[in-house]
């Protein structure tokens, strides 16, 4: 029996959502672009979950475009824009410590379309400087591209500072990854030309999430096709999990709101009783993101670590999980120089599903390995 | 501040108080409406007297029930009012609980029907205006001309009742007092209006929709379904017609020529509307055609159509500029609904040079030469007939949301 601690790389889906899938799933398998009732019936639901996705993001109904996910969402955002908008400058924005989805896009760009990319440097604390973002903006800049929340080190990104930059840029969008911040943080779209979001971080299906492009964005198509979600990317609608992330997000969004000082007890908790250990370090800035907390112990790998709290039934990670293959963590690596720090790092996630004595029961077992192999 | 609580909401009575004899029954009709349309909030107890009905809450929260409230009909205004013992410290810090959450001009208004109360009217007056100006000023002001709120003090027998919010009410009849009509329900803009306003004058209404499937689709059927209900909250509920025109509709393209064949359409619904408006004791028909609006709402045109039924029709929406339609409908919130594309009766067939002067000789010519007469038999034998309210549900997939 495994305590789970990685819930910034995936989540359980909430029952009411998956019992609202099956029903989709039995009652309307019908392909929501046939024109017969039953296909109709579907397509209602559909749009009818894309209007209230809508409003409770405040933005249009017409600005939500259904994904297969967050990744997905990315490389609409960040290809689209490349491939519609080069005519205006092949010059873009981000930091060093994108998500993989956003990061290996702009490579790709690089790559095949010679676009130029600006990597901006995050500081100690996980995050961009302002002026540093103004000095890199260009004319030829079409697309600044910054993640809402930092998926290992929990960092709060600038987005108030930044939209206020972009918008004295009318040929620049901005697009924000908010993965991880939709239900870990109180956010605001306006301003914001695209963000992007996943359901299975929230309690939803994998294979879901939605790319908000408003209505004034013009993108390129990335998966050509029929002409589901505006054209922008074919292929027969995955009706019922667009069906159900209206619900995925209502839930997530009310958990947020009822279990948000929760969450905070036990950040500050877990933060207290780490730094009461030798050797460990938070890796994860004093204002961040609740859910995430980074630390790194500086006499153990992340790997030993990990192999080691597993055996002691808890499952955490030592990096973004769709980078888990190399053996650092990219982004702690880009916030600090110290070679133990950034070989020992381990993020915990924390959920409002975990209690108190969750947290309880893995300080003590971070304690125990430190005293065994560190 | 904790939330406040307020003994009843005292409501008056809009234009039926001019109405002498019938006053009675119109204070009964509207206080069972306006007990069907709080059936939800069992706590309520409905007290009438000549000259208001007093909603008594018991604990119920006023501002939940008052958007109800100012949907039904025959209701001039409404006020919370909040109880307290005839003490005139209670009465102040009542007083000024009730003025702290607003802003602009007040004036106080004492009404001493208990002549034993130790203080006059004019004192009691100042010491309460005292009282909120030293609290709330400069927010709060005193303007005894033209005041924002007017704080009335009614000091009782056992009680002093206060009260400072008047809402203003829906205004109109309270509906069912003034008989019953056939709305003519079209899915367009026009007729949710011309049915709200009809019930509005206290007549209550049912509808009849003409279905032309398979050329029309079920979603414009819903979408039918789904503006009566929008409009059955004036009146807690009401009956849909749902009439099948196809036949009809086919055998006048059939024979007419094309440019007739709106006219001839129109009075086959009026046909139909009255003979089903006679069958449910409807005294009237109503539509939401608007002079001029397309051809066959030129007068000629309306003319030439209602030759054929000797049941008056209310047009409320006859001299209404489409501006003036849309706001209403956005008021009551049924243009959003109306604007959904779906195809009608109406805008299916549409000719391409429809007659804007229609001859009344011409139309009777071809019923003379053509017997549509089984046509309509066969639609009123298969009228379908659905019972909507507010709360209907066209599907059961809320727990998907």
């Amino acid at each position: 029996m495994y305590t789970y601690f990685d819930y910034s790389s995936t989540t359980p889906v909430n029952d009411a959502v998956l019992k609202a899938y099956f029903k989709v799933l039995k009652e309307y398998f019908v392909n929501s672009q046939s024109i017969y009732p039953r296909g109709i019936e579907v397509n209602k639901l559909m749009e009818k979950s894309r209007e209230k996705t809508a409003s409770l993001l405040g933005v249009l109904a017409k600005e939500v475009i259904f994904t297969s996910s967050g990744s997905e969402a990315n490389n609409l955002a960040v290809k689209g824009t490349a491939l519609k908008r080069s005519r205006y400058g092949k010059h873009i924005i981000s930091t060093n410590v994108e998500h993989s989805s956003v990061e290996n896009s702009l490579k790709w760009l690089e790559k095949y379309l010679d676009f130029e990319v600006t990597y901006l440097p995050v500081n100690q604390d996980g995050v961009i400087e302002i002026n540093d973002l103004i000095k890199a903006l260009r004319k030829d800049t079409i697309l600044v591209t910054i993640m809402y929340v930092n998926n290992e080190s929990g960092a709060i990104m600038p987005i108030e500072e930044i939209k206020k930059i972009v918008r004295k840029h009318p040929n620049c969008y901005l697009h924000c990854d908010c993965v991880q911040a939709v239900g870990k943080i109180d956010f605001d779209l306006r301003d914001i030309d695209m963000a992007s979001i996943s359901a299975h971080k929230i309690y939803g299906l994998k294979g879901s999430g939605v790319l908000i492009k408003k209505q004034h964005v013009q993108l390129a198509e990335v998966i050509s096709g029929g002409n589901q979600e505006y054209a922008l990317r074919g292929g027969t609608s995955n009706a019922a999990a667009n069906i159900v992330f209206y619900k995925t997000l209502r839930l997530a969004l009310e958990a947020f709101k009822s279990a948000g000082d929760k969450i905070k007890q036990y950040h500050d908790y877990l933060i207290q009783g780490l730094k009461k250990l030798d050797k460990v370090l938070i890796n994860s800035p004093e204002d961040g993101c609740y859910s995430v907390v980074n630390f790194s112990c500086l006499t153990i790998t992340s790997q030993v670590m990990m192999n080691a709290l597993s055996l002691k039934g808890f499952e955490v990670s030592a990096t973004s999980t769709c980078d888990s293959t190399t053996a650092v963590s990219r982004v702690i690596s880009k916030m600090f120089q110290d070679e133990d720090r950034i070989k020992g790092t381990i993020r915990v996630s924390i959920s409002h599903l975990h209690t108190l004595e969750d947290i309880n029961r893995l300080l003590l077992a971070i304690k125990e390995c430190i005293e065994d192999y560190g | 501040m904790a939330k406040l609580v307020y003994e009843y909401i005292l409501i008056r009575f809009g234009e039926l108080t001019t109405k002498g004899k019938n006053k009675i029954e119109f204070i009964r009709k509207l206080a069972n409406n306006m007990k069907s349309a709080l059936s939800n909030y069992p706590d309520l107890v409905f007290e009438r007297t000549r000259d208001h009905i007093y909603v008594h809450l018991n604990g119920t929260d006023p501002d939940e029930i008052s958007p109800i409230l100012k949907n039904i009909f025959g209701i001039r205004s409404f006020a919370k009012t909040l109880k307290v013992d005839n003490d005139i410290e209670a009465i102040v810090k009542a007083a000024k609980d009730i003025m702290e959450d607003k802003e602009g001009t007040f004036k106080v208004i004492t009404k001493r029907a208990n002549k034993k109360f130790q203080l006059r009217s004019d004192s009691i007056n100042r010491m309460i205006a005292g009282e909120i100006l030293r609290n709330f000023a400069p927010t709060l002001t005193v303007d005894v001309h033209n005041p924002d709120y007017k704080l009335i003090v009614e000091i009782r027998e056992k009680n002093t009742y206060l009260m400072a919010e008047t809402i203003l009410g829906a205004q109109g009849f309270p509906v069912g007092v003034g008989g019953k009509a056939m709305l003519m329900l079209s899915g367009g803009i026009d007729s949710p209006v011309a049915g709200y306003l009809t019930m509005k004058r206290g007549v209550e209404i049912e509808c009849i929709h003409y279905t032309s499937m398979p050329y029309t689709s079920l979603e414009s059927l819903n979408k039918v379904k789904e503006l009566a209900r929008l409009i059955s909250v004036y009146q807690g509920q009401i009956n849909l017609h749902i009439i099948p025109f196809t036949n009809t509709q086919m055998e006048i393209y059939r024979v007419c020529d094309e440019s007739y064949a709106i006219t001839m359409m129109r009075r086959m619904m009026y046909r139909l509307a009255q003979r089903l408006a006679e069958k449910n004791n409807c005294l009237a028909i109503v539509n939401g055609e608007s002079i001029g609006q397309v051809a066959s709402q030129t007068l000629e045109s309306i003319g030439a159509i209602s030759e054929v039924v000797d049941m008056p029709i209310i047009r409320p929406c006859a001299t209404l500029d489409k501006l003036e339609i849309i706001n209403i409908a956005k008021e009551i919130n049924t243009y959003e609904t109306s604007i959904l594309p779906y195809e009608d009766c109406c805008t299916i067939f549409t000719p391409k040079n429809p007659v804007i002067r229609p001859k009344k000789e011409k139309c009777r010519w071809y019923e003379e030469k053509y017997d549509f007469e089984p046509f309509l038999q066969e639609a009123l034998e298969n009228v379908e007939t659905v019972i909507i309210n507010p709360s209907t549900k066209f599907d059961d997939d809320e727990d998907l949301f």
